[in-house]
């Protein structure tokens, strides 16, 4: 349980942060997930925006550049979509949602897609921007206008987490996350080389799947009891298989090049 | 077994039908919002592919001025900041802190500034029209409330006098706005006494014309520099006038 907890103190603190400094006027973090600053002078951008805002017009603020640099290095180097585990908030959501699904036992998707159509929605997330010249994904993203609803107080946010809860509930398995979201695909992609992955050591692996029943991206554990090696970055770091398995078969490692004693 | 499966499919239905009223409610609410953004906002359409819709500018105003549009603000991009004077005008801050924060220059600081300077009164928001039905002082009452409010009093908001031929020893006192200076900070609008106010802040690409070069203004010197690569062949279109002359109008 002990990331579990960690995810979502750092989760729910980010918020606070944000509603402390936007209504408040506490000098931590201001703005929102899209650009922010910290202790009111590091800016802070999300790359994946002023991608979308850069193809969209070719020029972007210099403020909001050097910002979303800092995020992509940050995230590029520590572990695999870092954001969507730790940082996300729709990822509270979505895991209510799928403990709803669990609880009640549904089992049958209403909604079946792969869960490589998100890179399809990225790429086209970027040429709908580019061709459209507006943030394409930006004008709808259920991320920024949830994130907003709740750093600004605003009613809006419960009918948003009401409608998410309900389609990772009700429509299909991890549908969102898992399948959709193209800011998902966006840091897969940058956290190729990030340096803290899961490492799963095929010696201890008992196979009893335990693993594979609470991850959500489940097809990143298709070397479960067969290779021991880095978890692809796929994985959200979410800490839930090294939970899970109770013969230390699986664990964050620091150093993705590490080799087996 | 049967039961069980029934039950499943029963609770999602109810969960999908929660799920789309909560989208119906969403969409239904929405309410046309005019596009009002902040001072020293880009042109709309470079303003949208600027804006990371961080809400900076929002918070940054410390009379609550700005929003950033939900679906429920229909007609403006969602998470894009926009005000509405009505409820609150924008108070013409001299040091424009909403500009300074803006990470992208989605609001340019160039667009407000003279002389190495920030000057506020640079802003163009939006600009005032009055509704001359619904305006009182138009009835021959007395009322300078929006012409008190404005910032740029006898800039941008001009009392024009003009005598009441109704009573023949009165006058009316008409707010004019000049579109050249008002900024559309609508501090008229939320002066204004009526109901529903009868000075607007509206988009100004929504009201200002545009002439094209072919009237020369004689009393302003160098006007008449527009003529000189001048086309000067006639462009007469014959069929709209055929098509004039054999209409029913006539
Ligand atoms: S996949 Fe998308 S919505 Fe889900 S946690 Fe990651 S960024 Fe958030
Ligand atoms: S592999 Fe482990 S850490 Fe990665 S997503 Fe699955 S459960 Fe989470
Ligand atoms: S100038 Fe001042 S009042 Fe007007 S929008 Fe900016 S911060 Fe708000
Ligand atoms: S501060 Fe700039 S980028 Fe951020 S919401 Fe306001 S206008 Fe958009
Ligand atoms: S909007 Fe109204 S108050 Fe503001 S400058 Fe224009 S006329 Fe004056």
């Amino acid at each position: 349980m002990k990331f579990t907890i960690a995810r979502r103190v750092v989760q729910l603190a980010i918020l606070g942060l944000f509603i402390a400094g936007n209504i408040y006027g506490v000098n931590i973090l201001k703005g929102n997930l899209s650009s922010s600053e910290l202790f009111g002078v590091i800016g802070l951008s999300d790359p994946y925006a002023l991608l979308q805002l850069f193809l969209a017009g070719f020029s972007v603020g210099s403020a909001s550049v050097i910002g979303a640099l800092i995020v992509v290095i940050f995230y590029a180097f520590i572990a695999p979509r870092a954001f969507c585990s730790w940082v996300c908030p729709i990822n509270i959501l979505t895991d209510l949602g799928a403990y709803i699904r669990t609880k009640l036992k549904i089992g049958k998707n209403i909604i079946n897609i792969s869960s490589n159509s998100r890179y399809y929605l990225f790429a086209l997330s970027l040429i709908f921007s580019f061709t459209f010249g507006i943030a394409a994904f930006e004008s709808v993203s259920y991320i920024g206008a949830f994130t907003r609803g709740v750093v600004y107080l605003s009613g809006s946010a419960i009918s948003i987490a009401i409608i998410i809860i309900c389609i990772e509930a009700f429509l299909g398995k991890r549908l969102i996350c898992g399948h959709l979201c193209p800011l998902g695909a966006f840091w897969a992609l940058i956290s190729r080389y990030s340096l803290i992955r899961i490492y799963h050591n095929s010696k201890n692996c008992t196979h009893c799947n335990k693993c594979k029943a609470v991850c959500p991206e489940i097809q990143v554990l298709d070397i479960i009891g067969k290779e021991s090696k880095n978890i692809r970055s796929e994985c959200i770091s979410c800490g839930r298989c090294v939970e899970a398995c109770n013969d230390d078969a699986l664990n964050f490692s620091i150093l993705k090049f590490r080799r087996e004693e | 077994m049967q039961r069980r499966d029934a039950i499943k499919t029963g609770f999602s239905l109810v969960g999908l039908l929660a799920a789309s009223s909560f989208v119906y409610k969403e969409y239904a609410n929405a309410k046309p919002v005019l596009k009002l953004r902040p001072p020293a906002a880009l042109d709309e359409d470079e303003f949208l592919t600027r804006c990371i819709r961080c809400g900076l500018c929002v918070e940054a105003c410390p009379f609550d001025t700005l929003k950033l549009a939900e679906f429920k603000d229909s007609g403006v991009g969602i998470g894009t900041p926009f005000f509405t004077p009505r409820d609150i005008p924008c108070f013409m801050c001299e040091d424009i802190p909403c500009v300074v924060e803006c990470p992208t220059e989605a609001l340019d600081p160039k667009l407000v500034t003279k002389d190495g300077a920030l000057d506020i009164n640079m802003a163009k928001m939006g600009v005032a029209v009055v509704d001359e039905k619904n305006c009182v002082a138009y009835f021959g009452i007395q009322c300078d409330a929006c012409y008190r409010a404005c910032p740029l009093i006898d800039k941008a908001l001009l009392i024009d006098y003009k005598r009441n031929e109704r009573t023949g020893k009165h006058a009316f006192l008409l707010p004019i706005v000049n579109s050249d200076y008002c900024t559309g900070c609508g501090k008229c609008e939320i002066a204004c006494i009526t109901d529903k106010a009868a000075i607007t802040v509206l988009p100004r690409d929504m009201v200002i014309g545009k002439v094209g070069n072919n009237y020369v203004k004689g009393w302003v010197e160098g006007d008449d520099a527009k003529l000189k690569d001048a086309d000067t062949k006639m462009h007469l279109d014959s069929k709209k006038g055929m098509k004039y002359l054999n209409g029913d109008e006539l």
